[in-house]
């Protein structure tokens, strides 16, 4: 009759578990499907006209190498910005702050600058440093404007390396003499590197794709500097993914698939990185 | 090289353990300064930005009026006689949001459960790179895949529902619906990581216990673990509210470009959307433009107090540990 080994199998269980497997299911059939459509329509616009040279009618050339550029700009410029204040902002919190209010107003408005949506950081930067400090629409006010916007996701890498230098080491460096700023510098730094420099590539990561807060801002200019490299920040450009959306609004869906090629190689690259810099560093998983 | 070796070098004299002291002491007090202003910065980010949001959006609400901008259903800012009643586009957000909640959460919790208890290995380590790849793909791939996938089956299906219909604008599958569906694939990534460590970070013995007293494995998931992790999930959940109510680049061209009232086969502006889709040719200085900053106020408005609930739950959390 009824017997402790043999197990009855209950209707809603296994319904259950069907549901689980066809969620996951779903999650890794969406970004299958996502990436195989991106590559059949896209591979047959790259070449190396496309990534070479800039959309021209006058030469009849359509090349993106224009937008490359642009995004390289913001790229640099913004993690040139945004990682000293990041970086300065974790050692403050983990290093010097003593719990209080004024570490919780910080931890509070880091975490709202996370939770900021990208067209609201668009439009202040547009009427902030576009109007008020009269830059314009120009690719030094879209890096400003980005580097608030990845400015937590840094501040919270670095953070959380912070916390996994054991606390020997800061007592030792202070124990045989080193001052704070001495010890931060030469202990603490380095061995919080590989967190920082994975905050770094995560936010190269969302600078990438990021379209909505750079419309306003940077604005969409494909073209090459024309007056030096350093005049250029100074005039507006648009990244890939900006080319792409205006690629999509006037039906050209060639060009937009071809970047979305590119965005997504990109895209693979920095996932790939981030992965074994985590692998390679992360002293937890090996204990 | 610190300031400190260089003295003792070029002066042997003051080779002393008190010798730099003072110069020690400027330097910490620099470098501590130095550091509790890049801390500020976050601060006065947030500050600028709450400042500004009001600043540039509340004119047109004294402008037109509060109920007329808040509350009025015609969105006819270019007209002779202009209309910029935007009750629509925020009723849009919240459905559509609201929509997407109700599609990706459900799709997401349970793939955090999958990940988190009923995977073997070789699967979750499939999975897992997966919904990490998803979070990265930049929003303006996701509209482009909205448009040529999504809409034109959506088109489809808008032909058959409203076949024969003589009062219904067809949308060519630009509709609420389809932006629904792209929103709902976007949060997914937000959904599942951040209910997967909730659902981890459930004690152990809580599992061992209910699966000793007979319980099978999904009774223990579904009225043990998830319970147990309600609060992590709740996070997860409002993250994703955030999220969608956020978006902007993706579902702009998906979901068509008239204000309506949200129903499915509408073509319908977010919030989000009518920034985008507008700021380009209003004229700087016009009613228009404040009007499109009120909008922004609006999401602001909303985003704050999805903040705001978020940290209500963490602190709750925090103090039942």
């Amino acid at each position: 009759m009824t017997s402790i080994y043999r197990t009855k199998k209950r209707f809603s269980d296994m319904a259950l578990y069907v549901l689980i497997y066809l969620s996951a299911a779903i999650s890794v059939l969406l970004l299958v499907g996502i990436l195989i459509y991106v590559f059949i329509k896209g591979v047959g616009s790259i070449s190396w006209e496309f990534l070479t040279t800039v959309t021209s009618v006058l030469n009849g050339t359509v090349g993106i190498l224009g937008n490359i550029v642009n995004t390289l700009y913001i790229i640099v410029l913004t993690i040139l910005i945004a990682t000293p204040i990041g970086v300065g902002s974790a050692i403050y919190l983990n290093e010097y702050a003593k719990p209080g209010k004024l570490v919780r107003v910080i931890e509070f408005t880091t975490e709202t600058l996370a939770g900021i949506p990208s067209i609201i950081f668009g439009l202040f930067g547009m009427v902030f440093f576009g109007n008020t400090c009269k830059l314009g629409y120009s690719i030094l006010t879209g890096c400003l404007t980005l580097s608030l916007m990845i400015l937590p996701l840094i501040t919270r890498n670095t953070q959380e390396a912070l916390k996994t230098v054991p606390e020997s080491y800061r007592s030792g460096a202070l124990g045989i003499g080193a001052t704070k700023w001495y010890m931060i510098r030469t202990i603490l730094l380095p061995s919080a590197m590989p967190g920082i420099i994975t905050g770094v590539i995560l936010a190269i990561g969302r600078i990438v794709g990021e379209s909505a807060a750079l419309l306003f801002t940077a604005g969409s200019s494909p073209l090459l500097p024309r007056m030096g490299v350093l005049h250029k920040i100074k005039e507006p450009g648009g990244t890939l993914t900006i080319q792409l959306y205006l690629s999509m609004q006037k039906a050209e869906y060639q060009v937009a698939f071809g970047i979305a090629l590119v965005l997504l190689v990109i895209v693979l690259i920095i996932n790939l990185l981030t992965k074994t810099l985590a692998r390679r560093f992360d002293v937890t998983a090996r204990k | 090289m610190s300031q400190s070796e260089k003295t003792i070098q070029e002066s042997p004299k003051t080779l002393s353990v008190i010798g730099s002291r003072k110069q020690k002491k400027t330097v910490e007090k620099i470098a501590q300064i130095l550091f509790t202003v890049c801390a500020l910065m976050a601060v006065l980010a947030v500050l600028s930005i709450t400042i500004y949001m009001i600043m540039k959006g509340s004119p047109a609400l004294f402008k037109v009026g509060l109920k007329e901008i808040l509350f009025g259903t015609v969105w006819k800012p270019a007209a002779a006689d202009p209309s910029y009643g935007i009750l629509y586009i925020i009723l849009t957000s919240i459905v559509g949001t609201a929509l997407a909640i109700l599609i990706g959460v459900p799709i997401g919790l349970l793939t955090a459960v999958f990940l988190a208890e009923v995977a073997p290995k070789k699967l979750s380590v499939l999975v897992k790179p997966a919904v990490e790849l998803l979070a990265g793909i930049p929003s303006v791939i996701y509209g482009l895949l909205g448009i040529l996938l999504l809409n034109p089956v959506m088109y489809r299906l808008e032909k058959w529902v409203f076949r024969g219909s003589t009062t219904h604008q067809f949308t060519g599958g630009s509709n609420l619906l389809s932006a629904v569906l792209v929103l709902a694939i976007m949060i997914l990534p937000t959904v599942i990581n951040i209910s997967e460590s909730a659902l981890r970070a459930v004690p152990s013995q809580l599992k061992a216990s209910s699966l000793a007293l007979g319980a099978t494995r999904i009774q223990t998931i579904f009225k043990v673990l998830i319970p147990a992790a309600k609060s992590g999930i709740l996070s997860a959940i409002v993250l994703g509210v955030g999220r969608a109510i956020g978006e902007a680049m993706a579902i702009t061209l998906v979901s068509g470009s008239s204000v309506n009232l949200p129903l499915p086969f509408n073509s319908v502006r977010f919030l989000t959307t009518a920034i985008v889709a507008e700021m380009g040719y209003s004229g700087a200085g016009t009613v228009h433009r404040e009007v499109l900053f009120t909008i922004g106020l609006v999401l602001f408005a909303f985003i704050m107090i999805i903040n705001l609930i978020l940290t209500k739950i963490i602190q709750s959390e925090e103090k039942e540990d």
